[in-house]
């Protein structure tokens, strides 16, 4: 699906990556691992499009990402570590503004979103009287919305319980299986039930 | 369009959430109105003959003063990245955010206009320069401004930096706003200062739309 060739990354003037190239396929989890500040987020934002700070190539179903920018925003969706959810709207007001800016967001009501997970009740509640991980599940209900064939996330289970892990780790193994495809970072323990966790490791990456 | 209004009302909805939003831009407007005669001269006949000048000074502020949140509070919570990661086009959603925030500040001040006008005893004859003029000019400024809120949202203190960026832009605004409001006053036809004040309008409703759209993606991107 997605494919990067030859990237190269600079930040600060540390070489983050370099002759970086790796792809991503349909219907496989991709996990980036390595240390704090070792460019996981960047790499992912690079990925959805968010920083111009590189050089390579990138291609989305063999074309380069910035010919087919709109096609590929319908097709991917990114959680990042600012969920982007607003703090004086209430869980439903946010998730309806996803499904206006998102139109791949279409699987199911937000009303059967909130429920899965686990906010059935606290619609009407502005987010920002909810707990941290409340506000986290805001953000994460859009993936039981999403149709989107790649989910990028970064750090999704910050804030969450051991539960609410579980329950994401469960939809990740859904999404899979519909020849979805995910590409994450996180410092959980990943378990995808059924199905086996590509490692990027950065910390093993070329940087000269 | 269904997606311009959706974004129009999110936008509406959080400016009514948050009040301050809609206060404090009004709140300076009428303070300076009213500090003003007290630190100058309470002299009738001076206030009217500064009425113009002093009223889109304080207007101009004003919308300085709050365009600086126009993207700040999507910036920090993440939903601007969602806004660029998004397939609907970013234009739109810019020029729904910058009307959004032209009717809680630039329409509000035009409607509470009068009031400001009547307190520096500007002849009545210009009251409909001093709306007409203002529903005109304001937009401009929402619009100017909106380009430097985009370059200066990824920095930490941008507040200064706006002023710098954008206040040469607001200059014409200025001259031609008053200009209109002194020539409504001594009862001169306004129709040409009006021309020109909606043809500024119309140049940056079609241009500065572009520039935010680019000042916001160079400010996430870098």
């Amino acid at each position: 699906m997605l494919e990067v060739k030859n990237l190269f990354c600079e930040r600060d003037e540390r070489v983050l990556f370099a002759n970086f190239s790796f792809q991503i396929n349909a219907a496989e989890v991709v996990q980036i691992i390595g240390q704090n500040g070792s460019g996981k987020t960047t790499l992912l934002r690079i990925l959805c499009g968010l920083s111009d700070a590189y050089s390579g190539e990138i291609y989305w179903q063999g074309n380069d990402l910035d010919e087919v920018r709109d096609q590929y925003y319908l097709a991917m969706l990114y959680v990042g570590h600012l969920a982007g959810v607003k703090g004086s709207l209430t869980a439903e007001e946010n998730l309806r503004w996803m499904m206006q800016l998102d139109k791949s967001l279409d699987k199911c009501t937000i009303a059967t979103a909130l429920k899965q997970v686990g906010l059935y009740g606290f619609e009407d509640v502005p987010c920002h009287s909810l707990s941290a991980g409340q506000q986290r599940r805001v953000g994460l209900a859009r993936l039981y919305l999403s149709s989107a064939p790649l989910w990028i996330l970064d750090e999704p289970f910050t804030a969450l319980d051991k539960k609410g892990v579980k329950e994401k780790e469960a939809l990740i193994a859904n999404h899979i299986e519909d020849g979805g495809s995910v590409i994450l970072t996180t410092h959980h323990d990943l378990k995808i039930p059924g199905q086996t966790i590509r490692p990027i490791n950065l910390d093993e990456v070329d940087r000269a | 369009m269904r997606f311009f209004l959706a974004a129009l009302k999110r936008d509406l909805l959080l400016v009514f959430r948050h009040r301050n939003d809609i206060i404090n831009p009004l709140a300076f407007f009428l303070m300076v109105a009213v500090l003003f005669p007290l630190g100058v001269s309470p002299d009738p006949a001076f206030l009217s003959e500064v009425a113009a000048g002093v009223i889109w000074v304080a207007a101009l502020l004003a919308c300085l003063l709050s365009v600086d949140g126009i993207f700040r509070g999507d910036y920090e919570d993440g939903s601007l990245e969602q806004m660029l990661v998004s397939p609907e086009p970013l234009l739109i959603l810019v020029l729904a955010k910058v009307i959004s925030h032209w009717l809680v500040s630039g329409f509000c001040l035009a409607i509470i206009s009068p009031l400001v006008a009547m307190m520096f005893f500007l002849p009545s004859e210009g009251y409909l320069a001093l709306i007409l003029s203002l529903l005109l000019g304001t937009p401009t400024l929402s619009l100017m401004g909106a380009i430097g809120a985009g370059l200066t949202v990824g920095l930490r203190r941008g507040g200064v930096l706006i002023s710098l960026l954008v206040l040469p832009l607001y200059i014409p605004v200025l001259i031609f706003g008053a200009g209109t409001v002194q020539a409504g006053a001594m009862g001169l036809p306004i129709q040409g200062y009006l021309a020109l004040l909606g043809a500024i309008l119309v140049f940056s409703i079609m241009l500065a739309p572009f520039a935010i759209a680019a000042a916001l993606k160079v400010s996430v991107r870098s």
